[in-house]
């Protein structure tokens, strides 16, 4: 340490001073750090509180039904399970195709409070793994920053993480799913990485591997960290910032780490086959020419080094046009060019919406608006560029991976509303930084200009208030020129050390300080103006928490004048389901609510929200887009028994089949090209009123959406989309009404077997004249279809 | 049968509506309501309900106006059987209506209806619910002016000779029936389409369907062979129902007349009447054709639990037991057509069941290198047989990780490379590191 040392020298009585404020504030830090776990924690258990303590969602429901699965049955049952509940008939290997991170660490955690005679459920367990792991997501961020800026930037950024409402919003307690424990094991795997490059050890890059790993157990969203670190070590070595703990920090990662990944049975051989992992790989030869180059250029003398230069480059760049050509052969050959639909959406936004109408149709898979970035990261938003201001002062490695993560996470999160997950910590982070340097800044403008104060104390007060910063950075930048210094032949490396030199100069520093000091009022309000922003962030978070992203989703609540009302439609209707049905009974319904009629009714699913069957999620849309007949027909050929429609037409409830109902057609029509979107269209719109056209009033969808809803108010005023039905009266041939939930959200309708007889053909004079004899049969013909 | 194609996925837990039709219990023990117009009729077809009665039928005879009639009490079906020989009843007696009669039939059990040139629309209704369609002109006959039978003294060739017969055992018996059997009623005709009704007696193709008071100006709606005499149903639940057009068809007169069809140089002593509607009847009833099929299990080779998943390329054996009913009890049904399917909504494995001769069928067969729920599925569907549609639910997952090969043996020059390779590395760096 450069400026202990100098102090020693010195004034040896504030060496110890300076231990003594050292180690006080360590431990201050460690009891901010708890705080901040404390208040990551708590700031997610709104949602228990003011509901109660129920999974949420969609995703979390099949994470728990595993997770159930696990700790029942134990891991190799796991690895192996084959369900035979959903995608029926398909079925689907689950061991082989979900991310096990999340049920591996729910599984564990239960598994340790049991062993320490902690009975708690299942269910409880996975409801607080998310508060938890945002815990540790915040301790990471501070380990992270403070590689990168010191502790101070590091304890900021710990404290924004920990209550960011976009990171709050998937991670709330009962909201378990997979970006719960990956966020964190992508912050960590980032600080391991910092790490590697800052001490260039092996045992850290041995770790990176690990966390590396335990990401590409918890999340498909590895890609980002096996894209981003090769950018990064790219951007270093075009920087001329190579040495060899760039290289110690990437070749273990890349050989161990795809290894590792290649073990989780979901990534399998994709680990090298498919292109997202492919420029790790063109990077990691990459580190391996330039460190060549680098020890030929030790061993060569300077006018040999020309000519091999000159040589090899001329060669080389032949060979590598000839691999290159041969690589876009072979991508250009496959039909999505090698790219899986996901990530090509992420690179060309208008992909998905273009071709792959399955993906397009999460709402989470759409480009985000201008408010939700408000919405989602607040202040950060207007603090990311100070941050990344403050890292190009003085730029490092550590830094200057910070501004490409901040810089790519933008750019993704603009493409997937679902990846704002991803630049939240990295908003957090350049925001930590920024706001703990302008703290700096200011709060050592303050000190100078106290009356009071010697000059001498001054200066140490000065340089001790910026060392919490300064000294992580001046103990990086020691590091890595001594380090360098071993690189004889670097020129850059040399550059360095004669900074190195110059550096402990004090009095350079002092003096650099001095004219970095504002005046005392504007210091003091542009204080109390951050502190304000602090306070507008953490009330904005809180109420981010406590009101948008706590509702469960399968319980909603509403106020009104008359108070508040709670609509508990879903779990009404899948526990109907689970005590009227036979329990080998199969329940076809739109995708969405797979997930949950598996784990709450447990009845067999023809589709859920795992969507890797595109033609199986078509058939269902198809039936849900053809008339009663054919849909019925559809549905027998699968063997459904009970068809599950969500309606929210009478209470409001905007998210419901009727809405979704563009996508049935969509998909279905993709595969199925019967089906054709400008039938369902009026001017351009799926309307449902009484300008809809007749195969929309017909379609199945609509018909069993709106059965006797007219009986409801008299009028069929559908009050999500303010019209009224354009069909009012109607009877339903082959479905019948079996359910519907108190407010009407979800109907569950039955398939009716088929006719016992085939009527022989309808004569109207003889039906004209026996209705008179029997009204009943009247009703009977009416129904009947089979003629 | 396209269309029958679709139902047939029942649940095994669905079976017992298979022999839904008699009760299995106390099968010998059968009640049948007859109603009739007139009570004259018990004694003008006495043969028929005597032969009814002596093949342990309990009959009861009630006037179709009855205000007592009713099929049922407190939710139970009085009747297993109904036979309507009151062709010009406009309205049933008591609660019985058309929708009595189709629940009655709906809820399994058989019917008989005879119509006749006057007939009502009611029982016309009757016909056309259960897809059989009576001449919309309610005066018409089926005349026919070249098979008619000669014995009679009209001379309107409306009594009409037919020998045009279905072709199975199954609905008409094994004694094949010499003598045409003489019909003289109203047609009716069947759609093609339908795949539940069976044409029993067609008329020949010279026949046609016409009043005979009027003058004929324009061609008859039905002619030819689309006229059926004599048709049979048999509903998804096997409910089974006999249409005809002819009340006299069932008539002592008719039984006991000795015929000669026009053309045709033989003389029958008696009419081939007697013979047919007993056994159409027999079958009505029941008493031939009635398949059940019982006990359809499976287990793995070499073992005899059975499994609640399989494996793929699992070897496995089937069996099913199917009998038939023979009046009296259950024989063993032997066939050599029988199939069972591995269906997954396509059939992966179809194989032909070989049986013991004692109604035990089975097959064993590997499962299909494909993994999903798929279903045993035993669909009999034969003429005049009630249809067996029988399946059972079983999951076929993959492998387990550990029931891969563990070593292949063409990858082991791979293997050599990667340990060789691996020691190669160990020995470079120990020579590299410490070799100075």
């Amino acid at each position: 340490m450069t400026a202990p040392e100098t102090s020693i020298t010195t004034v040896p009585r504030l060496y110890t001073n300076k231990t003594l404020r050292n180690a006080f504030g360590g431990v201050l830090s460690f009891f901010i750090l708890l705080l901040i776990g404390v208040l990551a924690f708590s700031i997610r258990l709104f949602s228990v509180i003011k509901y109660e303590s129920v999974i949420h969602e969609f995703d979390p429901y099949f994470n728990y039904r595993v997770t159930q699965f696990l700790t029942k049955k134990g891991i190799y049952e796991f690895w192996n399970w084959f369900d035979d509940r959903t995608w029926y008939p398909l079925g689907r290997v689950i061991g082989g195709t979900v991310y096990p991170g999340l049920t591996l660490t729910a599984g564990t955690l239960w598994w340790l409070l049991n062993s320490l005679n902690i009975p708690l459920s299942v269910e409880t367990v996975c409801v607080f793994t998310a508060p938890i792991f945002s815990a540790f997501a915040s301790w990471a961020t501070y380990l992270l920053t403070k590689e990168v800026k010191g502790a101070g930037a590091g304890l900021t950024a710990a404290a924004l993480l920990a209550m960011v409402p976009s990171y709050i919003s998937r991670s709330v307690a009962g909201s378990y799913d997979n970006e719960a424990v990956a966020i964190f094991a992508l912050i960590f795997t980032f600080y391991l990485y910092i790490k590697t490059l800052n001490t260039g050890s092996l045992f850290y890059a041995t770790l990176n591997s690990i966390a590396y790993f335990y990401m590409v157990c918890s999340w498909g969203g590895y890609t980002f960290i096996i894209n981003l670190i090769p950018m990064h070590v790219l951007l270093c070595i075009v920087t001329g910032r190579y040495s060899s703990r760039l290289y110690i920090v990437y070749a273990p990662l890349v050989v161990l780490g795809t290894l590792l990944a290649a073990l989780v049975p979901v990534v399998g051989f994709n680990a090298v086959m498919t292109s997202e992992h492919f420029a790790s790989f063109l990077v990691f030869i990459i580190v391996h020419v330039v460190a060549f180059v680098y020890y030929i250029k030790g061993i060569l003398s300077p006018k040999m080094f020309k000519v091999a230069v000159t040589l090899v480059v001329s060669v080389g760049l032949a060979v590598c046009c000839a691999v290159i050509a041969v690589l876009i052969a072979l991508v250009a050959s496959s039909p999505t060019k090698g790219w899986s639909g996901r990530s090509l959406s992420l690179l060309d936004p208008t992909y998905a919406s273009k071709y792959i109408p399955i993906i397009a149709s999460v709402s989470e898979h759409q480009p985000p608006t201008w408010p939700s970035y408000f919405m989602d990261i607040n202040v950060l938003a207007f603090l990311v560029p100070a941050g990344i201001i403050a890292c190009f002062l003085p730029l490092s490695d550590a830094s200057s991976f910070v501004v490409l993560y901040i810089a790519t996470s933008v750019y993704f999160s603009g493409v997937m509303v679902r990846l704002m997950l991803v630049l939240a910590p990295a908003a957090c982070i350049t925001s930590g930084i920024a706001l703990s340097q302008a703290f700096d800044v200011f709060t050592r403008s303050i000190k100078f200009q106290l009356p009071g104060l010697s000059s001498n104390a001054e200066v140490h007060a000065g340089e001790t208030s910026s060392a919490t910063a300064e000294a992580q950075n001046d103990a990086v930048n020691t590091g890595k020129s001594e380090e360098t210094l071993k690189d004889r032949s670097s020129r850059k490396s040399k550059k360095k050390e004669r900074e190195h030199v110059e550096k402990p100069s004090t009095k350079a520093k002092v003096e650099k300080k001095r004219l970095l000091a504002l005046p005392l009022e504007a210091s003091v309000i542009s204080l109390l103006l951050l502190v304000l922003l602090g306070a507008f962030y953490v009330v904005h978070c809180v109420w981010a928490a406590a009101e948008a992203y706590s509702a469960p989703s399968i319980v909603l609540t509403s106020h009104s004048h008359d108070g508040l009302h709670v609509f508990d439609d879903f779990r009404e209707a899948y526990a109907w389901l689970r005590h009227n049905t036979d329990v080998d009974d199969k329940v076809a319904s739109w995708w969405d609510y797979g997930y949950q009629t598996t784990a709450m009714a447990n009845r067999t699913v023809i589709v859920d929200n795992n969507t890797w069957n595109n033609t199986h999620i078509a058939t269902v849309g198809t039936a849900m887009s053809s008339p009663e007949k054919a849909a019925w027909e559809i549905f027998h050929s699968l063997d459904v028994k009970y068809v599950l429609v969500v309606f929210g037409g009478l209470v409001g409830y905007p998210s419901d089949d009727i809405n979704k109902f563009l996508w049935m057609v969509r998909i279905g029509g993709g595969v199925f090209p019967h089906i054709k979107e400008p039938d369902y269209l009026r001017d351009g719109q799926y309307r449902i009123d009484s300008q809809a056209t007749p195969t929309m009033l017909n379609c199945l969808m609509y018909k069993l959406s709106y059965y006797r809803f007219v009986e409801t108010d008299g009028k069929g005023f559908d009050r999500v989309r303010q019209t009224e039905i354009g069909k009012k009266y109607f009877k339903l041939t082959h479905f019948e009404e079996v359910f519907t939930t108190h407010h009407w959200m979800v109907r569950i309708y039955k398939l009716k077997p088929s006719k016992n007889r085939i009527r022989g053909k309808t004569k109207k004079s003889k039906s004209k004249t026996s209705s008179t004899s029997s009204p009943k049969r009247n009703g009977r013909k009416k129904k009947n279809p089979w003629h | 049968m396209k269309n029958l194609c679709f139902f047939f996925i029942f649940g095994v837990s669905l079976f017992p509506l298979l022999c839904f039709s008699f009760n299995p219990e106390s099968p010998l023990d059968r009640r049948v309501l007859v109603l009739l117009d007139d009570f004259s009729l018990k004694s003008s077809h006495s043969i028929f309900f005597n032969s009814l009665k002596s093949r342990g039928f309990n009959v009861e005879f009630k006037l179709a106006d009855d205000p007592s009639l009713s099929l049922q009490r407190y939710g139970q079906y009085l009747y297993d059987a109904l036979i309507l020989f009151s062709p010009s009843t406009e309205r049933f007696g008591g609660s019985l209506d058309l929708a009595a009669v189709i629940d009655f039939v709906d809820s399994g059990h058989d019917l008989i209806v005879a119509a006749d040139a006057s007939a009502s629309d009611l029982i016309k209704n009757v016909a056309t619910e259960c897809g059989v369609d009576f001449d919309e002109d309610s005066s018409a006959m089926v005349i026919d002016h070249k098979s008619y039978a000669i014995s009679g003294t009209e001379g309107d060739h409306t009594l009409i000779a037919s020998d045009d017969f279905i072709q199975s055992d199954v609905v008409l018996g094994k004694t094949k029936i010499d003598a045409p059997v003489l019909f003289k009623g109203i047609a009716h005709s069947v759609n093609a389409a339908n795949g539940l009704v069976l044409k029993v007696l067609s008329a020949s193709s010279s026949a046609y369907s016409a009043n005979l008071a009027s003058k004929l100006l324009r061609p008859p709606l039905l002619s030819g062979s689309a006229i059926s005499l004599v048709s049979v149903v048999q509903a998804r639940n096997n409910a089974r129902i006999m249409i005809t057009g002819s009340l006299d068809l069932f008539s002592n007169r008719l039984f006991r007349t000795a015929v000669q069809k026009a053309g045709s140089p033989f003389k029958f002593e008696k009419s081939g009447n007697e013979q047919f509607v007993t056994e159409i009847s027999k079958w009505v009833f029941h008493e031939r054709g009635h398949l059940k099929a019982v006990d359809l299990r499976h287990h793995k080779v070499g073992e005899t639990d059975e499994p609640a998943m399989y494996r793929i390329k699992d070897n496995l054996k089937f069996y099913v037991e199917i009998y038939e009913w023979s009046g009296k009890s259950w024989e063993p049904f032997v066939a050599d057509d029988v199939q069972v399917q591995f269906y997954m909504m396509s059939p992966y494995v179809l194989k032909t069941l070989s049986t013991d001769g004692k109604g035990l069928y089975h097959a064993s067969f590997m499962v299909p290198d494909i993994y999903g729920v798929f279903q045993f599925k035993v669909d009999y569907h034969r003429l005049g047989y009630t249809s067996l549609s029988l399946s059972k639910q079983i999951p076929v997952r993959p492998f387990r990780h550990n029931e891969y090969e563990r070593f292949i043996t063409t990858a082991f020059p791979y293997y050599g490379a990667s340990f060789t390779t691996m020691a190669g590395f160990f020995f470079f760096s120990i020579v590299y590191l410490y070799n100075k």
